[in-house]
């Protein structure tokens, strides 16, 4: 009986290493890359302005995955999230010539991503269309949307306190600690963490990634969990949107070209399972750092462009497959 | 009664262990060249243990194989079929976007220069497709363009075209047609006049009286009688069939059934059930037995909402009406699916997640998951159904098939249901787990929980339920008290061979 116990015990020891190691996988990794720069290079890559300026470049990609985390858990895949960006950086800037107060077209810019999420998902659940081929579509079509809004030119905006999103803090606003894109991302982030964690939505999600039969079974409206992560999804990419204007300053229909992919990387590289059911926020927040601090470190280190790219696709390969020998391990 | 120079193939004292279950107990069985030898038994008796020894997949423990005069020892399913010894299952196993023909020479496909003589690869499958004795299959059709007796034709060229010495037929009606059969028979016979030794796995008794020339019943991993086909009756095939005590498996405390929880009246769903009416009371179990194919899994679906309905009335407690699997949780009813892999569970989710999936708004405040309360709620099912597992964090993939089921049914429980739906609640589980479930199922039928119970394993229904109802091509028939019947007039039912007498 009490070897039973110790036997139970022991094997508790080993599931709760194994989980802290999912847990910190992506951690440890941010660690090692952080690490190995500031080795490299002690006097510019560990220093307070670079480590702001690394959370600025991180905050569009990062708040864009905290919607791609929700559709990869819920089993599903979303490359529209660059022509989104675009689209909602487009949408705020003819808002604000249009003389729109900033939060309004802020709110407008992210209403349009939800309305293009909502699309979506309707896609995906009334035509019964697979989501990669869904969002490929819908890939092509807003970006051409954008494109056509924006007469194919950069729209110039009027200034506005949307600009100052991602700046580095001057003197006077050292009070906030990060720039307030960061805070806007690091906010959302606990919410959506919440939402999945806390609610019954949240669970859902997770449930329809895992098994979409047994959801039904269990009486999940399947059908509406998906349309709603498609919206989140959309909706957080132009959220994502508002923050590449306040970098930009200006909208732009061709930004964000190609930055789906770093968005999904992001999460992968996170632990999150492309097969559906399994992701964390903190590991997709996670993943988009350690692209940043590659892209950053690679430029400090005075690397070119190609190699960046090689260490950043190397990482994604690298990630993917510890995480699938982990589950071998598991099993 | 065997002529020796014509047995194909010799099986001899094959035994099978997997751990401490005895799969096969030195079974015994010859095939002969131009004979098709039934082989019979009930689920679980080790029929399918047997075949797949023949075929490789298994390594039996003790035993020899002679095949045409030479010792067989088949290491995997490729060395069965290159001993040309070929099986067509239940599930067929064709590519459906390859045509006819592709499909017919898979992994064999003449070669010459390096590329694929297709001209020689349809030849070898019209040749095929003829001995058949079925031109009208042409071999460059696409294979999901097929009916599904066309696609096991399609199946049995393909074994014809290696040459099979042996061939072995797993169940091949169960979903086809009454005049489909008899076209399958018809090339079942002209492959006996070409001197093919054939197994013919089947528990449509009627249909082994048609085909079969000899007979082997199996049960308990034994073979327990043989005989010709023609000179004994079904009902002593039968017997030998069931032969067994059922008495302690399978608890039973007093219950006495209350008011009526669930009316249904006339239900029709697509194309199963074709009609239905069940009542029943608080308290009571009612089994539902039947073939595979006859629509008892269906019937289920569509009382739970997962399958549409046509016609009929459903009365559930006090609601009327149809309704979706959310509605049926809410207005008190579960299911428990046949299919825990695939639906049942989700099984990279954890034990906790599993149990609590349809009812997370009763583990915590204002509609929020508390995922502490979450546990709480998990860990008292554990170890209240005794499940074996490491916490409640484990993912239920990892668990064995019987506490898999029992998280399944902990479900139910964690919903508080009034009515169960159990659709074959103790497939692929050691006995020991069975226990615990049928004691499980009488506990919560004391408790005043109705309970409807698919099994296809006649003794565990009779042992479990308090009344039995046949379903027999997507017809239920009326339920009967158990005292009142044997599993050789449920079988009959469930065959037909009542059905047959009557007109």
């Amino acid at each position: 009986m009490e070897e039973q116990q110790k036997m139970n015990s022991l094997s508790t020891n080993r599931q709760s290493l194994f989980t802290l190691l999912k847990r910190l996988g992506p951690l440890i990794g941010l660690a090692f890359v952080f690490g190995l720069f500031a080795v490299l290079r002690p006097t510019n890559f560990p220093t307070p302005d670079n480590m702001q300026l690394m959370m600025l470049q991180t905050a569009v990609v990062g708040t864009a995955a905290l919607g791609m985390t929700m559709v990869i858990i819920s089993g599903g895949i979303d490359l529209s999230v660059g022509s989104v960006i675009a689209l909602s950086t487009v949408v705020i800037s003819l808002l604000l010539n249009y003389g729109f107060p900033p939060l309004v077209a802020a709110v407008g810019g992210v209403a349009a991503g939800a309305l293009c999420g909502s699309i979506i998902g309707v896609l995906i659940t009334r035509l019964k269309l697979t989501p990669f081929i869904a969002t490929l579509g819908m890939w092509g079509a807003l970006r051409g949307a954008a494109k056509g809004l924006a007469n194919e030119q950069v729209i110039v905006a009027p200034s506005s306190w949307l600009n100052g999103l991602l700046n580095t803090l001057s003197s006077d606003q050292q009070w906030m600690l990060l720039p307030p894109g960061v805070w806007l991302m690091v906010i959302l982030a606990l919410f959506v963490g919440g939402l999945l964690r806390y609610t019954q939505r949240g669970r859902h999600i997770f449930a329809v990634g895992s098994n979409e039969q047994t959801a039904r079974l269990c009486g999940v409206p399947v059908e509406r969990t998906k349309l709603i992560v498609y919206m989140l999804g959309s909706g957080f990419a132009a959220l994502a949107g508002v923050l590449q204007f306040s970098y930009l300053t200006v909208g732009d229909p061709t930004t964000a070209a190609g930055m789906e992919l770093d968005i999904i990387a992001a999460v992968v590289i996170g632990g999150a399972s492309l097969a559906g059911g399994e992701g964390t926020v903190l590991g997709s927040l996670v993943g988009a750092l350690i692209m940043t601090v590659v892209a950053n470190g690679s430029t400090k280190m005075e690397w070119p462009n190609w190699v960046q790219e090689i260490v950043t696709g190397g990482i994604i390969i690298v990630a993917v497959a510890l995480d699938r020998l982990r589950h071998r391990k598991v099993e | 009664m065997i002529d020796q120079r014509s047995v194909r193939l010799h099986m001899r004292g094959i035994q099978k262990r997997f751990g401490a279950t005895v799969a096969l107990d030195g079974v015994d069985l010859s095939v002969e060249a131009g004979k098709v030898l039934a082989l019979v038994g009930e689920n679980g008796a080790g029929k399918s243990s047997l075949m797949k020894v023949l075929s490789g997949a298994y390594q039996p423990d003790a035993g020899e194989m002679v095949l045409d005069g030479q010792s067989y020892r088949p290491r995997n399913p490729h060395d069965a079929r290159l001993a040309r010894v070929a099986m067509v299952y239940q599930e067929l196993s064709l590519a459906p976007h390859l045509s006819v023909a592709e499909n017919v020479m898979l992994g064999m496909e003449p070669v010459g220069f390096g590329f694929v003589r297709r001209t020689e690869v349809q030849k070898r499958t019209h040749e095929a497709l003829a001995q058949l004795g079925h031109y009208d299959i042409r071999p460059e059709e696409r294979v999901d363009r097929l009916s599904i007796a066309a696609r096991q034709l399609v199946e049995i060229a393909r074994a014809i075209a290696i040459g099979c010495r042996v061939l072995v037929l797993d169940e091949p009606t169960s979903s086809l047609t009454a005049e489909d059969i008899q076209r399958l028979f018809a090339v079942v016979r002209r492959l006996k006049e070409q001197d093919h030794a054939i197994v013919y796995i089947s528990h449509f008794l009627e249909e082994v009286k048609e085909i079969s020339d000899r007979f082997v019943v199996l049960r308990d991993g034994r073979s327990v009688g043989e005989g010709m086909t023609a000179s004994v009756p079904t009902n002593e095939i039968i017997g030998m069939m069931v032969g067994r005590e059922v008495t302690d498996l399978y608890p039973r405390s007093p219950r006495t059934p209350g008011e009526v929880v669930l009316d249904v009246n006339n239900l029709e769903g697509v194309s199963k059930p074709v009609s239905a009416s069940l009542t029943l009371h608080r308290g009571e179990i009612v089994g539902i037995a039947g073939l595979v194919g006859a629509g008892r899994t269906e019937f289920l679906r569509a009382l739970f909402g997962l399958n549409p309905v046509r016609h009929g009335e459903i009365k559930l407690s006090v609601y009327v009406g149809l309704g979706s699997p959310a509605l049926r949780w809410t207005q008190g009813m579960g299911i428990v699916s046949e299919d825990r892999k695939s639906e049942g569970l989700a099984i990279t989710l954890s034990i906790t997640d599993n149990m609590t999936l349809s009812r997370l708004g009763g583990v915590g405040p204002a509609g929020l998951v508390m995922p502490g309360r979450q546990h709480l709620a998990a860990a008292k099912w554990i170890e209240r159904l005794q499940i074996k597992c490491r916490d409640t964090f484990q993912p239920v993939g990892e668990l064995s098939g019987g506490n898999q089921q029992k998280v399944a049914i902990a479900r139910l429980l964690h919903h508080d249901v009034d009515v169960l739906l159990l659709d074959e609640p103790t497939r692929g589980i050691d006995v020991g787990s069975k226990v615990e479930i049928y004691r499980l199922i009488d506990e919560l039928a004391s408790q005043g929980k109705g309970v409807i119970m698919v099994s296809s394993y006649l003794p565990e229904l009779l042992g479990v339920c308090d009344r039995v109802a046949v379903m027999y091509r997507g017809h239920l028939h009326a339920a009967r008290s158990v005292t009142e019947i044997d599993e050789r007039e449920v079988m009959m039912e469930a065959t037909g061979t009542e059905v047959e007498r009557d007109k």
